[in-house]
């Protein structure tokens, strides 16, 4: 099969269109199941109390915004190289998504730091790195959007981004680093220092926050596609739903 | 013999790394001492910025000591950040960027010269001028030292980091400040250890950790950025 088969983007907008339902049923399916074990079957923590729970959208939330970085300079990196259109709408349409988790893992943090720490915020070192990401994912966005060829935005971006993976090893080793206020990693490849339901309740939910990120970037990225793609023929064969679509996206339902 | 055939008969023209690198610090720094105002006047904003802070804070000396190091280099950002529309703007917007680039030269040598040229003309000066401001700030001989030692290792990296942020922002709307957004961010390592250095020997230790790693990071950018400066400038004028 080629490879190259489904980078043409009206074949994947079609194969995007029929797979995103598929994600965010997942998605639900996994949450639910994560919030179940994290409320119901995961114990009191010893220390913090009720307040830990927090960590079921924190931790996944925390590795999806460093993750989901990695994807989109990867995304960026296939661009440059083989100068495949739908690579750098990929990375845009990821973009968005990093950028909210990112700001969740913030902002639980800050919740989860009041009650333990005492404030919701302090400049640690992952706090500062962490918040640099988002920086990062802003500026990756403003500058996409800030020329009038799209193509010209998309490279641009491409390459803001392959310069701010160093910013990644940054926050992930920043606990050992520093040896600041935030705590360390409880989970590893070697294996865990929690109790087996937290883990359990984390996994499912970072599976889940997964799966709602790829259901999120394949609508986006249909969304991409079609303004790119608006003069073209098979768009306008697609009918007035998608160039109402178009005017207004979010508000009419696409065809599949 | 007609004169398309001895055009044809010239040997191609050649460039090196050195001579393109030479070149153009030559030309640029040529160019800043043209028109001198653009580089006093960033000096010149780096020593207002940090006079304001002890009219904002209030004069008590100990906070001052306290503030200083991180003071300063957060102006030594601004102002590298604020001389950065003169690297390639200009260049760019009248199309002499787009003749260097057909230049025998390789890229590299020539945008590196660029870059040196930049430092030699925001960084250097601020280097020069920090510790006067730290006086200002009560700061120790030693901190001075350590302040200037980190400035004069760190602010190559802005500079490095600086163009290649600016080379993206060619022809880009709302200019400016989209060049903050994608350039601040990223000077943040930066200050982190270049502020660190002093503080530390301020409190007593050493400032040595802090120096090998800004100057570790210094090392990988200039190895490194370039490179990406030259993809970010052809990627401008594709």
């Amino acid at each position: 099969m080629n490879l190259f088969f489904f980078s043409s983007p009206p074949t994947f907008f079609r194969l995007a269109g029929a797979m995103a339902p598929w994600f965010f049923v997942l998605a639900a399916v996994l949450a639910a199941a994560g919030l179940y074990v994290g409320f119901v079957v995961a114990p009191t923590d010893a220390v913090q109390g009720e307040v830990y729970r927090i960590i079921f959208i924190h931790v996944p939330a925390a590795w999806m915004s460093m993750f989901l970085y990695f994807v989109m300079a990867c995304w960026g990196a296939a661009s440059l190289t083989f100068n495949t259109r739908l690579s750098a709408m990929m990375a845009r349409a990821i973009a968005p998504t990093g950028a909210m988790f990112t700001f969740i893992a913030l902002w639980s943090g800050a919740f989860w730091g009041r009650p333990t720490w005492g404030t919701y915020w302090v400049w640690d070192a992952r706090m500062t790195s962490e918040l640099v990401l988002l920086f990062l994912y802003f500026g990756f966005i403003a500058l996409a959007n800030a020329f009038e060829d799209p193509r010209r935005g998309d490279r641009a971006a491409a390459l803001l981004g392959i310069i701010g993976v160093v910013n990644l090893p940054i926050i992930y080793f920043s606990v050992q680093w520093w040896n600041t206020l935030h705590q360390g990693s409880s989970v590893s490849f070697k294996g865990t220092s929690m109790h087996i339901a937290m883990l359990w309740g984390m996994l499912l939910m970072a599976l889940a926050c997964w799966m709602y990120a790829i259901g999120a970037s394949l609508v986006r990225v249909r969304s991409v596609i079609l303004e790119r793609e608006a003069r073209t023929r098979w768009v306008r064969e697609l009918g007035p739903r998608a160039s109402a679509a178009i005017a207004a996206p979010g508000v009419t339902k696409l065809p599949g | 013999m007609n004169v398309a055939a001895q055009v044809a008969a010239m040997p191609p023209p050649e460039g090196s790394f050195g001579a393109g690198f030479s070149w153009a610090i030559a030309r640029d720094l040529t160019l800043a001492l043209r028109h001198p105002g653009e580089t006093l006047l960033v000096v010149a904003f780096f020593v207002l910025v940090a006079s304001l802070f002890p009219m904002g804070v209030g004069a008590d000396p100990q906070l001052l000591l306290r503030i200083g190091p991180g003071v300063i280099w957060v102006c030594a950002l601004l102002a590298a950040f604020l001389s950065l529309p003169s690297l390639f703007a200009a260049d760019y917007a009248d199309g002499t960027l787009e003749q260097m680039v057909l230049s025998p030269h390789p890229m590299p040598g020539w945008v590196s010269g660029k870059i040196a040229a930049h430092w030699l003309v925001s960084g250097l000066p601020l280097t020069v001028l920090s510790p006067l401001l730290g006086l200002q700030y009560g700061l120790e001989v030693a901190t001075l030292a350590a302040l200037a030692a980190a400035l004069a290792i760190g602010t190559p990296v802005l500079s490095l980091l600086g163009a290649a942020c600016s080379a993206l922002a060619l022809g880009a709307r709302g200019g400016g400040i989209l060049l903050a957004l994608l350039a601040l961010p990223l000077f943040v390592p930066v200050l982190i250890f270049g502020a660190g250095a002093a503080e530390a020997q301020a409190a007593g230790l050493s400032s040595a950790p802090h120096l090998s790693l800004l100057g570790a990071l210094a090392i990988v950018a200039t190895m490194g950025l370039p490179f990406a400066v030259c993809a970010a400038v052809r990627i401008a004028l594709d």
